[in-house]
């Protein structure tokens, strides 16, 4: 378990994570989600002691990380960084680890098995792809066999094939009851693994919410309606109190009234339709909904906005 | 957390990287090499010495004359030791592991540093004979009055530098950055203002200046420097602490980054 509270960072006059209080459990994947500088990588350097928080407060069942005995033995994590010294092999590196956190050396080969590096354990960190690089640092989060597991960014880097592995390990660490906490800024990402989810932007929480729930009041129903005859289309939604906005290419969306309606109310008005169709928004799109607030407030402030994000403001006009 | 597991964990991390071995070796082998070189041509010039140079000529500082090149290969050493930490961006997984942040520092400057003495005190008692082998009939004994000191105290001496070298990267994590600073400082600036008379004064109380007063056994006629040989290298214990404690002080303050 791990328990935020009112958990601030600011560097100078920027405030990074801003009064977080939140708890992670134990059984459950929690997934971390906010826009790439929202404050995860901050948040979860806290977490580790490594970071002095401003304000607040953040607990390792009930103690402070620095003064757990051994820590490795409770939170393992996977840090966006990985830390490796690129002249020391991956058992070496892991080895030094094991040391430090009295860890007997036997984990070190079994870890080493876990994440399939057993081939190139004394090979130089310097020659690992990305991937294995991921990998070494998913091994020194599993040494110490924690309760508790925290990954930020996990799938960055890693092939089909990783991403499936990091997905299926995530999953069966919570079916034995731990505690695992992930950070991505893919909604996608967090869809497909996560059970709970924590949404921060600007550092602010945005977010404590189940999955299923979060979909459930994010998710945007609409209808997309194409039309060579568009102004007329629009006059006859007008006259039938309907609003619709403009979608992409030339598109109009609709919101609130059946597709069946619209297609009485063209034909009703002699409208010729090229296209006519429900729409579920996306996950990825209910996550920028709910993020988009603190992404305009980055675009006052003249930073430039990434270009999924500016595609996101278009359909939330309306 | 017990230290003891860190002192081991550290033990693991300096042996398993090559720069140790090629620091240590190059510091072991310049100073050697130089100091006989420097041995040997001292032997063939005494001929055409003054007599006060002649009443001055101290064959044990001489044999230590590599000190001076051989002691920047120390630096290096001290340097990337700790600052290896913070260009690889190990220091997190260090401190995650490690959050006792004293028990971390302190643990590795104390592997470091006893790694430091054992080749730094090998180096000063083989630069000490193989000088004198070179200096033939001038040579001094290992028994004659202060030798032993002087050559225990080069060891300590090149153990001193080293350690300094590491608070100071403690202090500035960046290696580069520490390395320019260190390297021109004990290199040139440190002999410019202990050879031009008006600095003199003060640049004898800089670290390698007022340590190597260890490595001396003839007193140079009208010296007039205000400390002996132990109070020397207490000088520059008291830089070393100085740059350890700052280390220290910063590294417990800052973020981890």
């Amino acid at each position: 378990m791990i328990e935020l509270e009112g958990l601030t960072k600011r560097y100078g006059e920027k405030v990074a994570v801003d009064n977080l209080t939140f708890t992670v459990r134990p059984g459950i994947v929690t997934g971390f989600l906010g826009p790439n500088g929202a404050g995860k990588s901050t948040t979860m350097r806290m977490i580790l002691g490594l970071d002095h928080p401003t304000a607040g407060d953040v607990r390792i069942d009930g103690t402070h990380y620095d003064r757990l005995q051994d820590p490795l033995t409770y939170i393992g994590a996977l840090l966006e960084a990985k830390g490796v010294h690129p002249g020391r092999s991956a058992y070496n590196h892991l080895l030094w680890l094991a040391q430090s956190n009295g860890i007997p050396e036997r984990r070190v080969r079994e870890v080493l098995g876990e994440v399939g590096l057993t081939a190139v354990a004394r090979k130089k960190a310097k020659g690992f792809s990305l991937g294995m690089g991921q990998r070494l640092g998913i091994a020194a989060a599993l040494l110490g066999d924690p309760r508790i597991l925290m990954f930020d960014e996990p799938v960055n880097g890693l092939d089909p094939e990783g991403i499936h592995w990091i997905r299926t390990l995530m999953k069966s660490l919570a079916e034995q009851g731990r505690t695992v906490f992930v950070s991505s800024h893919l909604m996608s990402e967090m869809a497909l693994t996560a059970d709970h989810l924590v949404v921060i932007g600007q550092g602010r929480l945005l977010a404590d919410t189940s999955m299923a729930e979060f979909i459930e009041r994010n998710s945007r129903s609409y209808v997309r309606v194409r039309s060579p005859q568009r102004e007329a289309l629009l006059d006859a939604l007008h006259q039938a109190g309907v609003t619709a906005v403009d979608g992409a290419d030339g598109t109009l969306e609709v919101d609130g009234t059946p597709a069946e309606k619209i297609g009485e109310l063209a034909a009703r008005n002699g409208v010729v339709l090229h296209e006519l169709s429900p729409q579920q928004a996306s996950l990825e799109e209910a996550f920028m909904q709910l993020t988009a607030e603190s992404v305009e407030y980055h675009a006052h402030t003249g930073a430039p906005l990434p270009p999924q994000q500016q595609w996101g403001e278009s359909w939330r006009k309306g | 957390m017990a230290t003891a597991q860190v002192v081991r964990s550290e033990w693991t991390k300096i042996r398993s990287v090559a720069s140790t071995v090629w620091t240590l070796s190059t510091a072991v082998v310049v100073t050697i090499a130089l100091g006989m070189l420097i041995s040997a041509l001292s032997k063939n010039e005494f001929g055409s010495l003054s007599e006060r140079e002649r009443l001055s000529f101290d064959p044990t500082f001489i044999s230590f004359a590599g000190t001076s090149l051989g002691q920047l290969a120390m630096i290096v050493f001290g340097v990337l030791v700790v600052s290896n930490e913070y260009s690889t961006g190990m220091i997190r997984a260090s401190l995650a592991a490690v959050p006792k942040r004293g028990v971390f520092l302190f643990s590795k400057l104390a592997v470091a540093t006893a790694l430091a003495f054992v080749v730094g005190m090998a180096t000063s008692f083989a630069t000490f004979f193989l000088g004198q082998l070179m200096l033939g009939d001038l040579a001094a004994s290992i028994g004659d009055d202060g030798v032993l000191r002087a050559v225990f105290g080069g060891g300590l001496y090149m153990t001193l530098i080293a350690l300094f070298s590491m608070g100071v990267a403690a202090m500035l994590r960046s290696p580069m950055l520490s390395l320019g600073i260190l390297m021109p400082f004990f290199f040139l600036i440190s002999n410019i203002l202990g050879n031009v008379s008006a600095t003199e004064k003060v640049g004898r109380f800089l670290p390698d200046q007022a340590g190597s007063r260890i490595m001396r056994v003839v007193t140079p006629v009208d010296d007039d420097t205000p400390y002996g040989p132990w109070g020397g290298l207490g000088i520059m214990a008291l830089w070393v602490i100085a740059a350890v404690v700052g280390g220290y002080v910063l590294l417990k303050r800052r973020d981890a980054q």
